[in-house]
């Protein structure tokens, strides 16, 4: 289909004037899994039906925390058709995503601590029979001290959720201190205070999660599961299982959505793969949607207070933002996400001192991870919030202010993040000119209005989540006589189009189309590794590792060619599936035949790629969660009404400009940022997570509200408004053909910008997310009562931070060390400590 | 004793994609367990089982239902479509070209369940707006693309699909 240019997005950038020289890589085109997508053959985990086949379901906790005093499984090991109960004790190892969040077990051994947490699991000839005999499992509770939310968990240091942390019910407490703030506030003519709340919600993939395991015929073990990181599964697998990780095959099915929410190793995926080894059958489970509300791993809810310095123009003096962060039940990525939390307010407009304190505490419920935007954009809303305050206060426009403090490209941050190209600039001019900003912002009528908003977010975490020097992603490319070439690559796709951007770069680089090749993706046993589809670092570095493979690949072939065609080497060119004379196209051969002559002149032809991101001028405790080879830029204006009797709020248009770099391909770069602008209105006014008690008649647990989708409110495509999307795309020397990321960052402006027009609209601040109609009653009921017509959080609790790590910025001659603590260039690191997040 | 999914004591004959086809199946099985786990027709998926995500969508007789909430035993002697009946000849049906060239497909999870509604849409009203065609997705969930690229799709094989009927007559 005639898919040449796509009216409804525009590009604007320099990429343009070479549009001719690339025939793959910026054209918008269908993408090379998409048959399969379409005819409903890709082959999800739960789509896996294998002979024999035995089923597997999981008893778990009624109780939201509680000792285990006694499991009698005998009842159910005597039902029918159950061919294997497992405890807590037959996987007794801990694990977890983080080395220093070892804190999960696959079945609890003697505590659990969420309604959800697994105990037991059955594994029977059929689903209905396991399901069945988890009824006749005899657990004995003995109820312990709920602790329900942060506040409690400060309050509440006996019983202890887990016995390691920093103290009682914190898990971990950070302070970082990028030059003297209070000179900041000092120097500074306004100082601004405020207080906001973002409330939990979850990725709601529709795919629930499923895994099937296996014993191989030689007695290893395969997996198949709908994972976005099965590296990291295969490390968790081989520690609990205690087998060599040369034995355990993980394969990562395409996912069904993933979002963060399949980012860690999950009880379930070990209880199969311990199941299908003792019974040497395939075993499968596939969770009820229920229970994906349990895995969970989403968003924190974060109480946050920030206080800002600015000059009269604008200019930010100095900044302080405290978190209070509701981590549920586990640590998951919960101290990279305290990190986080306090990472990229620096990386937009240029902050000369910033001082973050961060504090995750337990609480009794699903444990919270990375939801995309992963720990950012809590923080992001309160500040995009407060600048239109600050906006309003000094009465400037609020797109004139961000456009005086923007970032600049290159900039080491305050807190030693290496920026790369910045782009926001030109994404705020564009957003602006094309909503008509100025023709709207403070002059529509009453009930409607315009926000606006920006973001920045990482393309890929520069470091590897457990301590290595090797590569972040590696790429083997296999060349065929056929003309054909096989990728290998570790890398996952979960809907974003990770094996798209694969066979776009090497098609590009061979001058082949892309469906001329083969994909072996998310399989640790034929790929080499790549870490995940997580911090939206695939394009850049698998991307890169397949520039680098297919490079070679192609010097071996120019090789072969130019000797036998006599022409230089240097004067081939690869396209249209001929590698020819630049100077003379007519002569040349087929990529077919160019590969024949190389395999010819020197054996079989396999090449290699593979990437590392630079190293990061962020030395100090706690660097190494924000650095990244370089940032994507996001601006937004949302248009809202809003019903002055109800409440309710209607989004008719978004426009939306996001700094990419290159859009690889298209016309999946604008789904990813239309999908963003989606899951953020979805944040913005109706998504979350929320628990409530049993009534005290019954158990007075602390249970989810609303474990279902059809209460969990999600837009529809109903919801869905008009989106204009504007790609900026100046090249960054880090990405493959100059690629930046595009998963997540158009996510993070939106939830501000609606607030933010919410107000131009109305005249009240609503301070917290979702924002709902209930909430923007109240504000204008207090608004009409004379009051502060606001809706929000009020305090932020007194916490004993500790002293904060004091890093000296660029401009203050600082090294990236903290002046207070051993500089990590010298200091010897023990191997407890070798750890990105210790 | 055989466990209660085992006992496959339940017949019915359809036809399933244009075949007749028996299948025998526990009483108590919906039309989305015997396509998945009893015919192996795996390209209906699931999302939540109770009639709330709309993933599991497949045409009865030509109307679009939650096979997870019919009963198989009530379909007998009825036409039930499934995305593996969509294509014709071999080739893609113009909605499947359209989802895949224009990016309506991101995890391709929800994807069949809007492919076989929107033909349902387009075979009752073969030039529907675009708030017709936001209308009979609405109780389609899809967490990865916004929506837009999928009304794009639907629209861009409308008008094939149109050009289709105008260059046979």
């Amino acid at each position: 289909m005639p898919n040449e240019r796509d009216p409804r997005v525009t590009r604007v950038g320099s990429l343009k004037a070479n549009e001719n020289d690339l025939r793959v890589i910026g054209v918008p085109r269908r993408r090379v899994d998409a048959r399969a997508k379409v005819t409903g053959q890709t082959r999800f985990a739960d789509d896996i039906f294998l002979p024999r086949m035995a089923f597997c379901k999981l008893l778990r906790s009624p109780h939201p925390h509680a000792r285990i005093r006694r499991i009698d499984t005998s009842r159910a090991v005597a039902h029918p058709g159950v061919y294997l109960v497992l405890t807590g004790k037959d996987v007794p190892i801990q694990y977890g995503i983080l080395p220093v969040s070892q804190d999960e077990q696959a079945l609890c051994v003697d505590h659990v601590r969420h309604v959800g947490d697994p105990v037991a699991a059955v594994i029977a000839r059929e689903e209905l029979t396991a399901f069945e005999a988890l009824d006749l499992i005899d657990v004995d509770y003995e109820i312990l001290t709920t602790i329900s939310n942060p506040e409690e968990a400060l309050a509440t240091s006996a019983p202890r959720i887990h016995e390691y942390g920093e103290e009682g019910n914190i898990h971990k407490l950070v302070a970082l201190e990028f030059g003297n703030v209070e000179e900041g506030f000092a120097e500074a003519d306004e100082i601004f205070e405020d207080t906001f709340f973002f409330q939990g919600n979850t990725h709601l993939p529709i795919e629930q999660h499923a895994s099937v395991a296996i014993k191989d015929p030689d007695g290893k073990l395969t997996i198949w599961s709908s994972t976005q990181t099965p590296h990291y599964l295969h490390r968790a697998l081989a520690k609990v299982l205690e087998m060599p990780a040369a034995h355990i095959r993980v394969i990562a099915t395409p996912n069904g959505g993933g979002f963060g929410g399949k980012s860690d190793p999950f009880n379930h995926e070990i209880v199969v793969a311990k199941a299908a080894l003792m019974l040497d059958r395939p075993v499968k489970i596939c969770l009820t949607r229920e229970e994906v509300f349990y895995c969970h791993r989403g968003r924190h809810p974060i109480l946050m207070k920030f206080k800002t310095g600015v000059k009269k123009d604008g200019a930010i003096t100095g900044m302080h933002l405290q978190t209070l962060i509701d981590g549920g039940a586990y640590g998951s990525y919960g101290v990279a996400s305290t990190f986080y939390a306090g990472a990229l307010q620096t990386t937009t407009y240029h902050v000369p001192r910033y001082r973050y304190q961060g504090c995750r505490t337990f609480t009794n419920k699903p444990p919270c991870g990375p939801k995309r935007g992963h720990g950012t954009p809590q923080p992001r809303f309160g500040q995009e919030v407060q600048l239109d305050k600050i906006a309003e206060r000094l009465k400037i426009d609020p797109a004139n202010l961000r456009l005086h403090i923007v970032e600049s490209p290159n900039a080491v941050t305050a807190n030693f993040f290496r920026l790369g190209t910045v782009n926001l600039s030109e994404c705020i001019r564009r957003v602006v000119e094309v909503s008509g900003w100025k023709d709207k912002f403070r002059k529509l009528p009453e009930g409607r209005g315009v926000g606006l908003a920006c973001s920045a977010y990482l393309t890929g975490a520069g470091l590897p989540i457990y301590w290595n020097k090797m590569p972040h992603s590696g790429v083997q490319l296999k060349f065929d006589r056929c003309g054909g070439v096989s990728i290998f690559c570790g890398a996952t796709e979960i809907g974003q189009g990770s094996d798209d951007v694969l066979a776009g770069i090497v098609a590009q680089v061979l001058g082949i189309d892309p469906f001329d090749i083969r994909l072996f993706t998310g399989d640790t046993d034929l790929g080499p590794v790549d870490l995940g589809s997580y911090s939206s670092r695939v394009t850049l570095m698998a991307g890169n590792a397949a520039l680098q493979a297919a490079e070679r690949g192609k010097a071996i072939i120019a090789e072969g060619v130019a000797e036998k065609l006599e022409v230089p080497k240097e004067r081939l060119s690869f396209a249209d599936k001929r590698v020819f004379d630049s100077v003379a196209p007519e002569k040349g051969v087929s990529f077919e035949e160019a590969v024949c002559i190389a395999e010819a002149r020197f054996g079989t032809i396999g090449t290699v790629g593979s990437y590392t991101p630079p190293k990061s001028p962020a030395l100090y405790k706690g660097g190494g969660v924000g650095p990244s080879p370089t940032y994507s830029y996001s601006a937004a204006v949302v248009e809202v009404e809003v019903n002055p009797v109800t409440g309710w709020v209607t989004v008719p248009r978004i426009w939306i400009a996001h700094d990419i770099g290159c859009a690889l391909n298209p016309t999946l770069a604008r789904g990813q940022v239309e999908g963003s602008v989606y899951m953020g209105l979805g944040e913005a006014l109706m998504e979350e997570q929320e628990f409530r008690r049993l009534p005290k008649k019954l158990s007075h647990a602390l249970v989810h509200k609303f474990p279902s989708i059809l209460e969990y409110k999600s837009p529809t495509s109903l919801d869905m408004p008009e989106v204009i999307t504007e790609l900026i795309e100046e090249p960054d020397p880090q990405g493959p053909f100059g690629a930046k990321e595009v998963g997540q960052g158009p996510l993070l402006p939106i939830m501000p910008a609606v607030a933010n027009a919410v107000y131009d609209a109305v005249g009240v601040r609503i301070d917290e997310i979702p924002i709902t109609p209930e909430k923007i009653m109240k504000a204008l009921a207090e608004k009409k009562a004379g009051r502060e017509p606001r809706f929000g959080p009020s305090h932020f609790p007194r916490i004993n931070w500790p002293e904060a790590l004091r890093v000296p910025p660029p401009w203050e001659g600082g090294d990236g060390n903290a002046v207070n603590d051993v500089p990590r260039r010298t200091r010897r690191v023990s191997k407890k400590e070798k750890v990105l997040t210790s | 004793m055989l466990p209660i999914e085992s006992q496959k004591t339940s017949q019915i004959r359809f036809m399933l994609n244009g075949e007749e086809t028996d299948v025998s199946f526990a009483p108590y099985k919906t039309l989305l367990e015997i396509l998945r786990e009893d015919l192996g027709h795996t390209g209906t998926k699931h999302g939540c089982e109770l009639g709330e995500c709309g993933a599991c969508a497949v045409l009865l007789d030509g109307k679009p239902v939650l096979s997870c909430l019919v009963l198989a035993l009530e379909c007998g002697g009825k036409q039930v479509l499934t995305v593996e009946g969509l294509g014709e000849d071999g080739g893609l049906h113009p909605l499947q070209d359209a989802f895949a060239d224009l990016g309506a497909a991101q995890c391709g999870y929800c994807t069949p369940a809007i492919l076989v509604t929107a033909k349902a849409l387009l075979d009752q009203n073969p030039h529907p707006t675009r708030d017709q065609i936001r209308e009979a997705i609405s109780g389609n969930l899809c967490r990865c693309t916004g929506y837009l690229q999928i009304f794009e799709a639907v629209e861009a094989a409308m008008l094939k699909i149109a050009g289709q009927k105008t260059s046979a007559t």
